[in-house]
């Protein structure tokens, strides 16, 4: 599989098309060197998470009060906190908690949008109506708030903290994907189907949805620093994940009483936050150049 | 008189296949005279355009031995001076007033708007008279409506009077009457006749065709793949002699010569070299 | 072939409405083709559009083969029978489709089997050879993504084809490549054509009958010989034609 292989203008096969189209995709987001750091970034957190027991230095939980509020040292290297636990250790753990919050509503939230917009924006008429009214009831509410009264509803959990950030999180996806759908509902190429007797389900699927699916991911990449803060911040406010649980919102309210004297406590989940959130938005940005064909490529 | 002299004019642009010569060595001079110039889609006639007035944006590049309006060099002009120069002494039509005009503008605004950055005296009766000029028949109506209320033709005209305004040396049309309905296109390509004849301007009159050039212009340029490959007085298109334009004007179908084929252009690598 | 009978279409409710097609009436018989001009605006496309249905608010009767067809929904036969290739070969194929899958897709639609060998016939007819097959849109010109388009309409093997301007976004020597395929392919096939154009030339050279629309109507219907002849009925029609050949006096003639 040569370079001229994969990057003809004239395929011979299938598969030499899609790894062609795959790698012309790869060339254009591996121009775009930030993208690339996010990416490193992501993928250096996804191994952490699945190797979390074995690298960790220490247990997450293990509590030693002799040493609690220790700064950074060669013993623990970001520092202990007020129980005496491993700060590294506690971050490395809670890396799993984050990403299953994140990954899960950026599961959920976009294909509950993508369904809703897209036959709202296809079907038009009463469809379209109720569907979008509904949709702005839930944009109406501010989405913290919202999402602070399901889990005060459910209480509080990790998997009521994902429902809650899903529930309030799909309405945007569903205004995007239904305004796709808007302009793609009268192209030439649906009308073209159409003459061939193309139904409407598989217009919806077939044709509208490739289309739609890339604007989403965009979307999602670049929400998700939001989405981690959102589940940090009901972390924080003790409504996500209970502890002993290390979950990185959680951590920096545990530390905010000390946040003058001993800044590590929350300083450093605060900035696996800050990281994790920026290389989320390289990484969109990068999605970005491949996936939207109105990013101004020739 | 030569109010622009062009020679090797080159515009590229980097692609991952290497650098992509859009514009490969142009050369021609222009007076005050209507210089048609016409190719197919790719041959690099509107790029030549947009290079003349700095209009190729980055990563595009435009190198040329010599790029001078009356004397002066207007290469490569940092963009402060090339905007005054634009609207001032070159201006532009556009092939589709839809997208040249701004929407939520009255028609008369704008055209005050483009006077006034570059001409002297009151900008509303000069409007008005450039209405006149373009024979839009009620002025003072088309003067308060927004690009919106008037029709497609209209719209042309309407560039047309906003272009003319400052009184420029050179006119740059890129297609000016490939949106519009024939009846409406002679109007407006006669409005354009006068107007240059009669300010004796230079126009550059960008087209694909060819039998309207040969009409409209007295000097034709050929391009293909970014290279003139014929010039000619507009009057002798028929005895063109490159296989190009000579295939070009066979593979139109006409009206008083029914053909039971019409004749395909093969085309051959040797055309894009010298 | 086809009969249409006093069609009205308009647009949006009183007091809005806008009646783009005024009863219009014409027939084209089994292997004829009938041209459609007009300025835009002028409702040429809109008769095509109501035709096939992809527009459902009109008045009259449609015959496609003495069958007639009603509202929006059409049968499966219909669609067999009668198929349409669009003016802009850049809008008409969707952007994430490679050339297989459409041609597939409209195969499998259309309910035939033998899907990969009837590919490769199809883009042999159109002139493109099985090379094409994997392509994406972006990957092709204009002239070769109208190929495709023509080669999905023929994969029903229709026996009317509506052209909606299928030459107007395509250079000069590409439409001659164009008209002749759609020319050779008429032959071939006996099919029947309805081409709507704002080029009367084309017009000319590929229709037997045409009408001149105007706002909506049909002001004059002649056949292609007056046409070059320059034999118009109607003020309309004439300062049509004068308008279409005054920027071709100058050489023609000589």
């Amino acid at each position: 599989m040569t370079r001229e292989w994969l990057l003809t203008d004239a395929p011979q096969t299938r598969r030499q098309a899609r790894l062609g189209a795959l790698y012309q995709g790869w060339l254009t987001f591996r121009a775009n060197r930030l993208a690339v750091l996010g990416l490193v970034i992501l993928v250096l957190l996804l191994l952490i998470a699945a190797f979390a027991p074995w690298i960790s230095p220490q247990n997450p939980f293990a509590q030693d009060l002799a040493d609690r509020l220790k700064p950074p040292s060669a013993q623990h290297w970001l520092g202990t906190d007020a129980l005496g636990r491993d700060i590294l250790s506690r971050l490395i753990h809670g890396s799993r908690v984050t990403l299953f919050i994140v990954g899960t509503v950026a599961l959920i939230a976009p294909v509950i949008g993508l369904f809703i917009g897209t036959v709202a924006g296809f079907a038009g008429g009463w469809v379209d109506q109720v569907l979008m009214r509904v949709t702005d009831i839930f944009l109406a509410f501010p989405k913290l708030i919202l999402a602070l009264a399901f889990v005060a509803a459910l209480g509080p959990s990790i998997a009521n903290a994902v429902l809650a950030l899903a529930v309030t999180s799909w309405p945007a996806y569903a205004r995007l994907a239904r305004a796709e759908t808007l302009t793609i509902r009268n192209a030439d190429y649906i009308a073209a189907a159409r003459l061939q007797g193309a139904g409407p389900l598989r217009l919806l699927i077939g044709h509208i949805w490739p289309l739609c699916v890339s604007s989403l991911i965009v979307r999602v990449a670049l929400d998700m620093a939001g989405i981690i803060l959102s589940a940090a911040g009901l972390g924080f406010l003790g409504l996500g994940a209970q502890p002993p649980t290390p979950e990185w919102g959680a951590m920096i309210s545990d530390g905010r009483t000390y946040i003058l004297d001993f800044w590590w406590v929350a300083a450093m989940p605060g900035m696996a936050i800050f990281v994790v959130s920026l290389a989320f938005n390289f990484l969109g940005d990068g999605l970005r150049d491949v996936l939207d064909p109105k990013g101004g490529r020739e | 008189m030569t109010l622009l002299s062009v020679r090797d004019l080159r515009v590229s642009f980097p692609t991952r296949s290497g650098i992509f010569e859009a514009v490969r060595g142009v050369s021609f001079d222009l007076g005050r005279e209507r210089l048609g110039v016409v190719g197919e889609s790719g041959s690099g006639k509107s790029m030549t355009g947009r290079a003349i007035l700095g209009l190729v944006r980055p990563p595009g590049r435009v190198t040329a031995q010599r790029l001078e309006l009356e004397g002066q060099s207007i290469l490569n002009l940092p963009e402060p001076q090339m905007r005054r120069l634009r609207g001032a002494r070159i201006s532009m039509v556009m092939q589709d007033p839809k997208f040249s005009l701004n929407p939520v503008m009255t028609v008369g605004r704008q055209i005050m708007e483009s006077y006034r950055l570059h001409g002297k005296g009151d900008p509303r009766a000069k409007a008005l008279e450039m209405l006149a000029a373009v024979q839009i028949r009620d002025p003072q109506r088309v003067f308060d409506a927004y690009p919106h209320e008037v029709s497609g033709g209209m719209g042309q005209r309407i560039m047309i009077a906003m272009m003319l305004a400052p009184d420029p040396d050179i006119l740059i049309a890129d297609e000016p009457t490939s949106a519009l309905d024939v009846s409406v296109r002679n109007e407006v390509l006669h409005i354009l006749d006068r107007l240059v004849r009669e300010r004796g301007m230079g126009l550059i009159f960008i087209s694909h065709d060819l039998n309207l050039v040969a009409q409209f212009c007295d000097r034709v340029l050929i391009m293909y793949a970014g290279r003139v490959v014929e010039e000619l007085p507009a009057a002798d298109l028929t005895r063109a002699r490159h296989p190009y334009t000579q295939g070009l004007l066979n593979s139109l179908p006409r009206l008083d010569r029914p053909v039971d084929r019409l004749a395909v252009l093969q085309r051959q690598s040797s055309w894009r070299e010298d | 072939m086809l009969r249409v009978e006093n069609l009205n279409v308009w647009f949006g409710f009183p007091p809005d409405r806008v009646d783009a097609v005024q009863s219009v009436s014409f027939q084209v018989p089994q292997g004829q083709s009938y041209g459609l001009v007009g300025e835009s605006g002028s409702g040429k496309s809109t008769i095509l559009r109501a035709i096939t249905g992809l527009i459902d608010t009109w008045s009259g009767d449609i015959r496609v083969a003495d069958q007639a067809v009603a509202g929006r929904k059409r049968s499966r036969a219909f669609h067999k029978a009668v198929q349409m290739v669009f003016q802009d070969p850049y809008a008409s194929l969707h952007p994430r489709h490679s050339v297989d899958r459409v041609l597939s897709e409209t195969l499998h639609l259309q309910g035939m089997h033998d899907i990969d060998r009837r590919i490769a016939q199809l883009l042999d007819a159109v002139g493109l050879g099985s090379g094409f097959r994997f392509r994406y849109p972006h990957q092709l010109s204009g002239g070769q993504r109208q190929r495709v388009a023509i080669a999905r309409a023929l994969a029903a093997e229709p026996r009317l084809l509506l052209l909606d301007e299928p030459t107007s976004a395509l250079d000069v020597s590409v439409q001659a490549e164009i008209l002749n395929l759609l020319a050779d392919l008429r032959r071939e096939r006996g099919l029947t054509y309805v081409m709507v154009s704002h080029d009367l030339s084309v017009v000319a050279h590929m229709c037997d009958r045409l009408a001149v629309m105007r706002q909506g109507r049909i002001v004059e219907e002649m056949d292609a010989a007056s046409l070059r002849a320059g034999r118009a009925q109607s003020e309309y029609a004439r300062e049509l034609l004068t308008a279409s050949a005054s920027y071709d006096r100058g050489w023609s003639g000589a």
